[in-house]
């Protein structure tokens, strides 16, 4: 349960390789979290947290076997206080041009696996009656850029879905939390070079984490962004399409 | 009807579905009939934290089971669970009786009352009210009824229980006869902690009831300066009115208050005054409500903290830990941490429920405003000094402890699990406080 300052005791993270799962995992131990969760694909060593870990197996493109994984997830450590939906793939648009399978394959990761994710999560989180879903989006899914687009149009889906299951939650309890980090220099990101206003995992998860402690429903990472993309949804198309990346 | 609940802190609200019983039987077939999350007894809600909140569960608002009778004769009252110790004393205090045992509010049930095993400023004396608790009727998971005395195992987890073992319906206890409604009542200021320490000390037996209030943000050598009151029901002889009891709210908290209105500024300053009104010593006559209840004369006074709500830190050491006690009063000190109210009092004998909060030692309770930088890890600083001394916090207060804490606080906790899950083994009885601390 959240306690009166807004800690957490129960994290279930799902894609426990994420570097800012893992961040957002580590801050939250850090201030009283006790027993983790790290659903992921293949063999896996957990690190060191601090806490009770359990591992599960957990594959996103097996939408059939996520169920199994929130039960299990709850049978080790009870209510789930905060969910991370946290897996994700970053291709390259040139790649996803020649291999439009691959293409497909990425955004059912993307999007598709978080849609059914996200629907457990609100399943398990309302009957709770508490508990939040964070949901990692993108600016990259606040305005779709060429450079990007298969990459951006699922993270303008999962924004929207995101958007809207908060919405369906309301007054149940249960909550989501939207995280839209800028560029975020990490694994994912290597040998690419940092955009404008970005941001490392750790701030992001410093980020976030404040913003389950104050309750908030969504979050720009860093916070300039959110104002910096309220212009940029404004800009005629013809310029938006000449940005440079 | 799906509700958010939160404690007499404000904060964490969680919903449940809220269901007021209109007799025993009514409550039987509610808990019988309870959902896969379970089900609480709630009472006025004056818990500071989350012990009568159920997220996504059953809570079962008890105030309906609200009849009583007296026996005069052998003192005892026997009240349904639902029954608040304000109407208990405003009927009995004209017949020359009081409860053994008042909170610092009135406005708790007995249901509450014994489930919180809640003490006060007697404790020295008397215990905690679940000593004077004779039998009591529990609605246990199923939907049975069952007749408690305390001779059963199941009493004394009961008592001090949080509501855990099942649902409180009514009780018989003991209560103490007044010769009037006023308190004969010395007041005496201290320099500083040690003097507040030494003189409690020194004279607590000689009152039945005392309570010192601290002056948290003195710094210096004025550290722990406090405004001691000790007092005693006064007899007919010096009393001039017969037994009277009819106090009411004079004050309603505003419905909505600016968050930060208790900060360092205000406090200290409320601190300096209230400090300095006191008489360096003095004998005064006092009524009932002024002497037990002060924030009663303010209804919803926990508005006043503004929409985050506020947390009541509230610890006992045992006698021989004093160096922790001045430890914890010097972080706070220095901290700067603003606490509305900070209360010091001495605990005496055990009541003997198993997850009781109230043991020999000095106990130190204080009301601190949610949004102090810094304040999660100070308490839980604390937390573990309390614990390595064999000290606790107190549950009905608690909004912020984490679960491994508890075994360390509490020996009882595996006893009294044992013996709630004789009583209730599929976990029926449950709560935001019980799953937060895993009991």
């Amino acid at each position: 349960m959240k306690n009166a300052l807004g800690a957490v005791d129960t994290v279930l993270l799902l894609g426990g390789r994420s570097e800012i799962g893992l961040e957002i995992v580590r801050l939250l131990v850090a201030q009283g979290a006790s027993r983790v969760v790290l659903a992921v694909r293949g063999e896996f060593v957990p690190p060191a947290l601090g806490a009770e870990v359990h591992v599960l197996p957990f594959d996103a493109l097996d939408v059939y076997g996520h169920g199994a994984v929130f039960d299990k997830a709850v049978e080790l450590v009870g209510d789930l206080d905060v969910v991370i939906s946290g897996f994700g793939v970053l291709g390259s648009q040139a790649d996803y041009d020649a291999d439009p399978a691959a293409a497909a394959r990425d955004v059912a990761v993307n999007y598709g696996a978080h849609v059914s994710v996200g629907l457990h999560a609100a399943g398990v989180l309302r009957e709770q009656g508490h508990g939040t879903l964070v949901m990692l989006s993108s600016v990259a899914g606040a305005r779709v850029r060429k450079a990007n687009f298969v990459y951006g149009s699922a993270k303008a889906g999962l924004d929207g879905f995101a958007q809207g299951l908060g919405d369906a939650l309301h007054g149940s309890g249960a909550r989501v939390l939207i995280v839209r980090p800028g560029f975020v220099i990490g694994r994912m990101t290597k040998g690419l070079t940092p955009a404008p206003l970005s941001s490392t995992p750790r701030q992001v998860a410093a980020a976030t984490v404040r913003a389950l402690r104050e309750g908030t429903s969504s979050v720009w990472v860093p916070r300039a962004l959110g104002p910096v993309f309220g212009v940029l949804r404004l800009l005629p198309r013809a310029l938006w399409r000449r940005m440079p990346r | 009807m799906t509700t958010f609940l939160t404690g007499w802190g404000g904060t964490a609200p969680t919903p449940a579905t809220l269901a007021r019983p209109r007799s025993v039987e009514h409550l039987s077939e509610l808990v019988a009939s309870a959902p896969r999350r379970g089900a609480v007894a709630r009472g006025l809600g004056r818990s500071y934290g989350d012990a009568a909140q159920n997220a996504g569960g059953l809570v079962l608002d008890c105030t309906g089971l609200d009849t009583w009778t007296f026996d005069e004769a052998a003192g005892l009252v026997t009240a349904s669970g639902g029954v608040s110790l304000h109407d208990l004393m405003t009927a009995l205090v004209p017949r020359g009786w009081f409860v053994p045992v008042s909170p610092g509010t009135r406005h708790v049930t007995v249901g509450g009352a014994i489930a919180a095993d809640v003490h006060g400023k007697n404790h020295h004396r008397d215990s905690s009210f679940g000593a004077h608790v004779r039998s009591l009727t529990l609605v246990t998971a199923g939907g049975t009824v069952r007749t408690l005395r305390p001779g059963d195992p199941l009493f004394w987890a009961t008592v001090g229980g949080m509501g855990l073992t099942g649902v409180i319906a009514e009780a018989t206890f003991a209560c103490v006869p007044v010769e009037t409604s006023l308190m004969r009542v010395d007041v005496q200021r201290t320099g500083d902690l040690d003097e507040t320490l030494a003189t409690m000390a020194a004279t607590d037996d000689r009152y039945r009831y005392t309570v010192a209030w601290i002056d948290l943000l003195a710094r210096g050598r004025a550290m722990g300066r406090s405004v001691l009151t000790r007092g005693d029901h006064l007899p007919r002889a010096e009393g001039k009115e017969p037994p009277a009891f009819a106090p009411g709210a004079l004050l309603r908290a505003p419905a909505w208050v600016p968050g930060g209105l208790l900060n360092r500024l205000s406090v200290r300053a409320f601190n300096e005054v209230w400090y300095r009104k006191a008489p360096r010593r003095r004998t005064i006559v006092q009524g009932i409500a002024p002497f037990f209840h002060p924030l009663d004369f303010v209804e919803d006074w926990n508005r006043v903290y503004g929409s985050r709500g506020f947390v009541q830190y509230q610890f006992v050491v045992p006698f021989g830990a004093e160096d922790t006690l001045r430890d914890i009063v010097g972080s706070l000190s220095a901290h700067g941490t603003v606490s509305f109210l900070t209360v010091l009092k001495r605990f005496g004998p055990e009541s003997g429920g198993l997850l009781s909060f109230p043991m020999p030692g000095w106990t130190l309770a204080l009301d601190i405003p949610v949004g102090q930088r810094g304040l999660a890890g100070l308490l839980r600083g604390f937390d573990r000094q309390v614990a390595e001394v064999g000290g606790r916090v107190y549950l009905a207060k608690d909004s912020r402890l984490r679960a491994d804490m508890m075994a360390a606080m509490y020996p009882g906790l595996e006893q009294w699990r044992r013996i709630r899950d004789e009583a209730d083994p599929a976990g029926l009885f449950r709560s935001d406080l019980a799953r937060r601390l895993r009991l």
